[in-house]
């Protein structure tokens, strides 16, 4: 077992976990975390995507050790006390139906804005790459992340 | 309480966002695998690694004694409880159905199938012990092509053989007539390719035993259906089994199935006397949920020299997999009423072979049977334009029915009720610029452009809103079509709707409450929809087959009608008026011709709940249930034209412009339509160009992860262009299904656009999924064909 510190969503814990433990297992077995789901296992889908000290990680691909002192945003910290951007505009363009993909969907899309804040469509698209959606055909995701990037989700 | 001084506005139509939304965009979701329940144990399957095998021993004694484990079985433990899983399609009188153990007790068909299970206190401990159980197996051969499965000697997947079934259409028409008297005949092999549903969720059971009754949640589209089949087919009572489908994370018709690990949850759950939870990985999930199409289609196809169409033949082999699962012989069947689609003809024929294979089962996924069909009429109309040199939607229009012509019933037997294909037609052709891109080809084809540009047509239409029970009947269905839904009317004026559709991801929460707004006058906002849990919901028929707003609307707003009737007595005693002179206006209970004195709904509502005035004999109790049947199938269609760049160097397919103008009738809510149609689309066309399950020449499946199997993301996808002409089904809500028709109508399309780009070179086909390799060594032989050719006729020439 190694000791570990992490803060996720803005609360502090600290846990003995095995060495091996996925960080998306630590996240929604141990923390009850259940907002991030898994997807797949060989890190593809992007399903579990979390921000970790603001950058999106496939937390199925991070040892909960790797994240020892780590900053941990998950979707259901993303809101500060409205929906963030984002939030907004997956529900305003209908950018989710089944919604499993919607966490990893949202959290690598703040990444993706953070790092680019008016993207192209295009740039959209090879941002997203990494994240599997097999209900929407992506296109009002793209409108979604757009409708963010315009309200100033990257600044 | 609240009332409702003013008419809301009409909803259905209404582009509202979804009530659905607020809990999955922050992570509030109750998928199954989100779960804990007090002294819950946790599941892992071992698996058959070989396509087939005979198990001469299993020994679980290493796994019970790893750190965690608290049990492990074979399937030997439960070969007396475990029983057959179910298939609940016996197309025909003498179809072959093998005994479906859900855990292997001697001989295993598919690499995946499961054959022991270990309980653990947590997922990790229970993976672990895996590894210590010791199997032993005496290969057999695999049977892994069904174009040879049938021969003689062939090794046999079943004692009894390899055919399950053998289902001829009734003739319609006088097929040979329409064929020996036809100037032009074509006949052309298609292969459907076997794919993997690949819902994002993967799926995921609890079962938890409460004295004799067990409640089980899983990641299912048929909650109702599950609880009838674990209590038909496993001897639990119906009355002590509850089924609670939470959140679902997609389905496609993978969730539409009866598995083992839904009843080994059930069994194992009730030995222990422990909850039990199993979550499959995604690798699992590959191998282990039931795969779709993987047909081999012959075709044939008779015109007249002007482009008449006369007849059409089917002929289909397609793969069972190693067992008939709860839908698999028929799902082939499905399409036995569409490959005529649109289209006038003297004759049709139709015959299909169920065949065993050592691999997964197929069964529903998206579309079921319609996609084939539509598939191969729309590539073989595409081949028939091109033999005859015209235009090929020139050559639909000649052939289809005319908007004047319906009702019309085709020669497979099915009425459509309504249609309008040139409008559609004419609708798409102007949005993508249909004659601009035929001069733009000309022009490349001319010049000889190494990229060239193919142009891909689908007029499709296919049959759903799943079904009229009479129908299913005559097709031997092991149950009816109908569906339910009950309106509870609370005493502060608010409503809860239950639905008996099983929503994973269509919005029904959403669309259900336009429905129920618009026909009882209150707030879109103060009403609720419940569904998915079989307490709530006690009864239904689930969702799959684009039928939930078809008929499981219908079954809403006849519920409706009652609530209102109920009510429109109790509004009259409150007004003291005869209640054949109240009318129900927008939520309000008026007297003809005095509108100034009324009582809205919630006011009625809340004087029901006190019941201390109400008429004589009326029951305190608004609250109303309806069950609708359709009378017929529902008949979307629609026009979806794609154009292709087709790199002739290295035979990469890039998708330049995709225009979807789809017919569904009446619209409830145009952001979930297009939604839906976005999805379907990019999952046919996931078909044409990405996926394919790929099983070695031992019967490995080597597509388990989703690096092999290719699910396209946003880079790989267009943008598409969707927009909708309206015909009315001719029903009372005048909606049309809308879940499979992006996914029936693109694949056509995209290989069309990819065959048309590519004829100049002699193509006539390209197999799917038409990756840059395949595109590039169809090209290459039609190439060197070509090239022998002018040889042989040069070399003739100079003798």
């Amino acid at each position: 077992m190694t000791h570990i510190k992490v803060t996720v969503d803005g609360v502090s814990y600290a846990d003995d976990v095995e060495p091996r433990l996925l960080l998306v297992h630590y996240l929604r077995d141990v923390l009850g975390k259940t907002g991030t789901p898994i997807g797949c296992d060989t890190s593809n889908c992007g399903a579990c995507t979390v921000l970790m000290d603001g950058f999106s990680v496939k937390s199925c691909s991070v040892l909960a050790v790797q994240a020892d002192g780590s900053d941990i945003t998950t979707i259901e910290g993303l809101a500060n006390g409205e929906w963030h951007p984002l939030q907004k505009a997956f529900n305003a363009e209908h950018a989710l139906q089944c919604g499993y993909c919607t966490p990893g969907m949202i959290l690598a899309s703040a990444d993706l804005l953070k790092d680019n804040p008016n993207p192209t469509d295009e740039q959209i698209r090879d941002g997203l790459e990494g994240n599997l959606c097999r209900c929407t055909g992506y296109e009002n995701i793209v409108r979604a992340v757009r409708r963010a990037a315009q309200a100033g989700a990257g600044q | 309480m609240t009332t409702t001084a003013e008419s809301p506005a009409a909803e259905i139509g209404k582009a509202r966002t979804r009530k659905e939304d607020a809990r999955l965009i922050t992570g509030q979701t109750t998928w199954t695998d989100n779960l804990v329940l007090p002294g819950m144990l946790h599941m892992a399957f071992l698996r058959s690694p070989y396509a087939h095998a005979k198990i001469t021993s299993v020994d679980v004694s290493g796994a019970k004694s790893m750190p965690g484990v608290v049990a492990a079985f074979s399937g030997a433990d439960f070969a007396e409880e475990q029983g057959s899983l179910p298939c609940a399609w016996p197309v025909t009188p003498d179809i072959v159905i093998p005994p479906h153990p859900p855990m292997a007790t001697d001989e295993v068909r598919y690499v995946g199938e499961a054959v022991a299970v270990v309980i653990a206190r947590d997922r990790y401990a229970a993976a672990d012990a895996l590894a210590s159980i010791d199997v032993s197996y005496d290969p057999l051969e695999p049977v892994l092509d069904i174009r040879t499965a049938l021969d003689e000697g062939a090794p046999k997947v079943h004692e009894t053989g390899n055919k399950s079934y053998e289902f001829v259409f009734p003739t319609c028409g006088d097929i040979d007539a329409a064929f020996s008297g036809a100037s032009v005949v074509i006949e052309r092999d298609y292969r459907q390719q076997r794919l993997i549903p690949c819902a994002m969720e993967p799926r995921a059971v609890v079962a938890s035993w409460l004295g004799d009754a067990v409640t089980l949640w899983s990641a299912t589209q048929i909650p109702h259906v599950l609880r009838f089949a674990i209590a038909a087919f496993f001897g639990i009572p119906e009355q002590s089994i509850r089924v609670i489908a939470p959140d679902v994370g997609g389905g496609f018709g993978s969730k539409l199935q009866v598995t083992a690990e839904e009843v080994l949850a059930v069994l194992i759950s009730r030995r222990l006397g422990r909850p039990v939870k199993w979550t499959e990985s995604r690798s699992e999930g590959n191998m282990t949920v039931h795969h779709g199409r993987d047909q081999w289609q012959r075709i044939s196809i008779a015109a007249d020299s002007d482009g008449r169409i006369r007849g059409l033949k089917v002929d289909l082999l397609a793969d069972m997999g190693a067992y008939l699962m709860l839908l698999t012989p028929g799902i082939p069947l499905l399409g036995a009423f569409m490959y005529p689609a649109i289209y006038k003809m003297d004759a049709y024929s139709f015959r299909c072979t169920g065949v065993f294979t050592t691999k997964m089962p197929t069964d529903a996924y998206r579309g079921a049977g319609r996609p084939e069909a539509t598939f191969v009429i729309e590539r073989i109309v595409d081949e028939l334009a091109a033999e005859l040199g015209m235009d090929p939607l020139e050559l639909r229009e000649q052939n289809w029915i005319k908007h004047t012509d319906f009702p019309y019933t085709t020669i497979a037997g099915l009425t459509y009720d309504s249609g309008n294909y040139e409008a559609a037609t004419a609708r798409a052709k102007e949005l993508f610029g249909y004659d601009q891109l035929r001069a733009e080809q000309a022009e490349r084809n001319a010049r000889g452009d190494s990229v060239r540009l193919g142009i891909g047509v689908s007029t499709y239409t296919e049959m759903c809103g799943l079904a009229p029970s009479r129908v299913l009947g005559s097709l031997s269905f092991g149950a009816g079509g109908w569906e339910h839904a009950s309106i509870r009317m609370l005493p502060t004026g608010k409503v809860e709707v239950v639905t008996g559709s099983s929503a994973h991801g269509q919005g029904h929460e959403t669309a259900w409450s336009q429905l129920v707004a618009d026909q009882l006058g209150v707030p879109f906002e103060d009403i609720r929809v419940l569904h998915g849990d079989t307490q709530i919901s006690p009864k239904g028929m689930d969702t799959y087959g684009s039928r939930s707003l078809v008929v499981g609307g219908m079954a809403v707003v006849s519920a409706c009608d009652k609530v209102i009737e109920k009510a429109k007595r109790v509004a009259a005693h409150m007004m003291e008026a005869s209640e054949n002179d109240i009318e129900f206006v927008s939520g309000r209970f008026q007297v003809r011709g005095d509108p100034e004195q009324g009582r809205s709904i919630q006011e009625v509502s809340l004087a029901t709940f006190a019941a201390h005035d109400l008429p004589d004999g009326v029951e305190p109790s608004l609250d109303s249930d309806a069950t609708f049947d359709p009378e017929n199938f529902s008949f979307p269609h629609g026009t979806h034209l794609c154009a292709t760049e087709v790199d002739t160097e290295t035979g990469f397919v890039k998708i330049r412009s995709y225009v979807a103008v789809d017919d569904i009738g009446k619209v409830v809510n145009p952001l979930i339509v297009d939604g839906q149609v976005h999805g379907g689309v990019a999952q046919g066309i996931a078909q044409a160009l990405y996926e394919e399950a790929v099983y070695d020449e031992a019967g490995n499946l080597l597509t388990t992860t989703l690096a092999d199997y290719l699910l396209p993301s946003a880079a790989d996808l267009p943008s598409y262009v969707t927009d909708r002409t309206e015909t009315p089904a001719a029903t009372r809500l005048g909606v049309k299904g809308v879940g499979e028709a992006g996914a029936i109508a693109s694949t056509p399309a995209v290989v069309n656009a990819i065959v048309d780009a590519l004829r100049p070179f002699g193509v006539r086909d390209v197999m799917m999924p038409c990756s840059p390799e395949r595109v590039w060594r169809t090209l290459e032989a039609a190439r060197a064909s070509a090239g022998q050719q002018s040889a042989t006729s040069s070399n003739g020439g100079a003798a």
